[in-house]
């Protein structure tokens, strides 16, 4: 059996050594210009310091290029993507088609991981953008357990699948936050509020962290969620990359769940039985880390969708 | 004035005119709505089936009702594009190919489309269907552009993120149709990158099941210690992320010298009183405008006519300004529109003077309505004797579709509609 690549979102250049000792294959850094949504605000100096601390480790450095692009950034998209592959990365994760004409006219082979948030639901379309280069595609959050095997069991590029963490909801180009404290006649520095901020909704009792930046402002999921004790069907499946998000999260609590992922994903190819017996005990030490204000949920892997 | 591929405008006997027109793209939310929308002047509608066009609750059409459409458009010169842009799962790909063919076999044009899945299929099946791409996408560079002009489609719909000049850039770089929004409701967030619904109601957003959850009300909390949660917002203010609709009447003009291909008008939900409403406002000042545009003046008569039929704010997007807050809606997300559509006229008899009309909302003698259409000039009157259809007096058209008649000095055509103040 395969085994998969666990990824991590790192918070910055210090955790790629920790986390790597922690189990980490795989670490997806950038910076908000470019990238949507990161643990983490990688400066270029930052990028080849982590692809250099991450290779000597012989793990891997993906950096996100996933934003929506406008004209003004067409240009400096191509210079980012030249500089990404002369500092060493291993790949590009890309959601906008601008990446895929920037890549051909450079004319680099730089890996290019199909990213776009919402948008990777079915095996055909994975399929696509792998005709168009793309190595990997990273599949939309919403889609439940049967759904992504069926995409696996299909697909000519590699999977991946977040397992653990926060997802986002909603991204809008207008700063909404800034905007509702306009309309109270209130100042806030929204910029200092991120992971500070939640907009609650009585009717569901949940909480949803919400911020903002040069992006546009993000309303994130109210749970965090965990499928530790779920993996080896996806194991099975030969999904290739889990991933955990770190955004909103300390080092500490990133180091903690990799150990635990690392150790139950070990055990899924190597001795089921064993990770069936303590597959419970590692949720339990997840929840015992968990922040308060982040309840632990399944995500989409076992809810239906309807439309 | 843009060098773009095809010329705007040229000069004839010394006198500037537009010779590239743009389309002007109604949505129909079914037949009806589709007659209307083209009897009122537009070029061109969008309609959407059962399966892959993301209205889940919004009339759908059946594939005959389709080719009855397209029947009815060809022969008033319009063309129909199908909407096909849900961002679709594995289960959607059964049945798939049989759609597209027969959309293809029903006559549509195109189809307007977001999901790779679909845009190749398309090409594979159904070849003739010119292929657009939708919103859902988000396009707002001109790079991207000229990435789906690779791929072969023949047009792209913009990201309502996308300003003036952007748009200007993306027809001077690119050989490719360009489609923006131009008037209707849109969506906070970037199209396809909200998936709320999914989280709060578990229904797929970007296949149909919106619930508008951005428009809920929520109340803002601080917290920094993992435990207290600090209000932020009081119960007279709360959260809440509703936009005002898009109108871009007055910048007709600019939409036109800029190039763009086609100015589409949303609300596939929306009444035939909204539809005829708005797509006449555009059929006209597009119309003034190409036919004279040095000597062109915007009319406020326009703007009022628009506000007849909108029940919510508007603002310009992000056309000239990036939107700030008073681009939102907070408190109250719509109103009572200030005026209701009354009635349809079916026939006028010329000789004695007698309208024949269907009756939408109440009215009585002694009303004063307003008659609109492409034929007329708006005009306004005041009701006399109300008769049915066998003849006998009335006092009021009480019932909804029932058949009336009255009399309307001035001549009125079939399809012309009648509203009432509220
Ligand atoms: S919830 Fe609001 S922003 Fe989200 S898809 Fe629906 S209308 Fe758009």
């Amino acid at each position: 059996m395969n085994k998969p690549e666990l990824l991590l979102t790192p918070t910055s250049v210090d955790d790629i050594i920790p986390l790597s000792e922690a189990g980490a294959d795989s670490f997806v850094i950038g910076e908000e210009r470019f990238g949507l949504r990161l643990a983490g605000e990688f400066s270029k100096e930052d990028v080849k310091k982590a692809i250099q601390l991450a290779h000597s480790k012989n793990k891997k450095v993906y950096v996100a290029m996933t934003g929506l692009f406008h004209n003004d950034k067409v240009d400096e998209v191509e210079q980012y993507l030249k500089f990404v592959h002369e500092a060493g990365a291993d790949a590009v994760l890309f959601g906008d088609p601008a990446i895929i004409m920037a890549r051909k006219t450079l004319g680099i082979d730089i890996p290019l991981h199909w990213d776009p948030h919402t948008l990777a639901t079915n095996w055909y379309t994975c399929n696509y953008w792998g005709k168009k280069g793309a190595k990997r595609a990273v599949l939309s959050k919403e889609l439940s357990m049967d759904e992504i095997i069926e995409i696996k069991e299909n697909a000519e590029v590699e999977v991946e699948v977040q397992i653990h963490g926060m997802t986002c909801m909603f991204q809008s180009r207008r700063p909404l936050v800034h905007n509702y404290f306009e309309y109270q006649g209130k100042k806030l520095k929204v910029e200092e509020e991120k992971g500070k901020l939640y907009l609650f909704d009585p009717d569901r009792d949940n909480y949803y962290p919400v911020f903002e930046d040069s992006n546009g402002t993000h309303i994130m999921s109210p749970n965090d969620m965990c499928i530790i004790d779920e993996l080896q069907e996806l194991v099975e499946a030969g999904i290739d990359c889990f991933k955990i998000d770190g955004i909103l999260k300390s080092p500490e609590y990133l180091i903690e769940v990799t150990k635990l992922y690392r150790k139950a994903i070990d055990l899924c190819v190597t001795d089921v039985d064993e990770y069936e017996d303590i597959a419970d005990e590692l949720l339990e030490r997840i929840e015992e880390i968990q922040p308060e204000s982040r309840p632990l949920d399944t995500g989409f892997f076992f809810k239906e969708t309807v439309y | 004035m843009v060098e773009v591929f095809d010329r705007i405008s040229e000069i004839r006997d010394g006198k500037r005119v537009i010779v590239k027109k743009p389309e002007l793209l109604a949505p129909a939310g079914n037949l009806e709505k589709l007659k209307i929308a083209i009897h009122y002047g537009a070029d061109a509608v969008y309609l959407g089936g059962e399966e892959y066009s993301l209205r889940a609750n919004a009339d759908n059409f059946t594939i005959d009702e389709i080719r009855e459409g397209v029947e009815f458009a060809k022969k008033h010169g319009a063309k129909v594009y199908g909407t096909t842009n849900i961002i679709a799962h594995n289960e959607n790909i059964d049945g798939l190919e049989e759609y597209l063919k027969a959309l293809e076999d029903a006559g549509v044009t195109g189809i307007i489309v977001a999901d790779p899945l679909i845009i190749e299929t398309c090409k594979r099946v159904a070849p003739k269907l010119e292929r657009h791409l939708s919103t859902q996408q988000s396009l707002s560079n001109w790079k991207a552009a000229q990435y789906w002009k690779e791929e072969g489609l023949e047009r792209v719909v913009l990201a309502r993120e996308t300003s003036a000049e952007e748009i200007r850039e993306i027809k001077e770089k690119v050989d490719i149709e360009v489609e923006i929004f131009v008037h209707g409701a849109m969506c906070i967030a970037y199209s396809g990158r909200c998936v709320l619904s999914n989280h709060m109601t578990a229904r797929d957003s970007n296949r149909g099941g919106c619930c508008h959850s951005c428009r809920w009300n929520y109340d803002m909390f601080q917290n920094t210690d993992d435990k207290n949660f600090i209000p932020l917002s009081t119960e007279n203010t709360p959260f809440t992320m509703s936009s005002k609709d898009m109108n871009l009447i007055k910048h007709v003009p600019e939409i036109i010298e800029l190039g763009v291909d086609s100015l589409k008008i949303e609300g596939r939900m929306k009444s035939i009183h909204y539809i005829a409403t708005v797509v006449s406002v555009y059929r006209k000042v597009i119309d003034a405008y190409c036919a004279d545009p040095e000597n062109f003046v915007f009319k406020d008569e326009w703007l009022t006519e628009l506000a007849k039929c909108a029940n919510r704010d508007t603002a310009e997007g992000f056309f000239k300004e990036f939107p700030g807050v008073n681009e939102q809606l907070f408190k109250n997300h719509s109103h009572k529109t200030s005026h209701e559509f009354a009635g349809m006229v079916l026939d006028y008899d010329e000789e004695s003077k007698m309208v024949t009309l269907q009756q939408r909302n109440y009215f009585k003698p002694g009303d004063e309505v307003e008659f609109f259409g492409p034929e007329i000039e708006n005009f306004t009157m005041v009701v006399d004797k109300i008769f049915d259809e066998k003849g006998n007096e009335i006092d009021a058209a009480r019932h909804p579709l029932q058949i009336v008649k009255f009399r309307v000095d001035q001549p009125v055509y079939r399809y012309n509609m009648m509203r009432k103040e509220n």
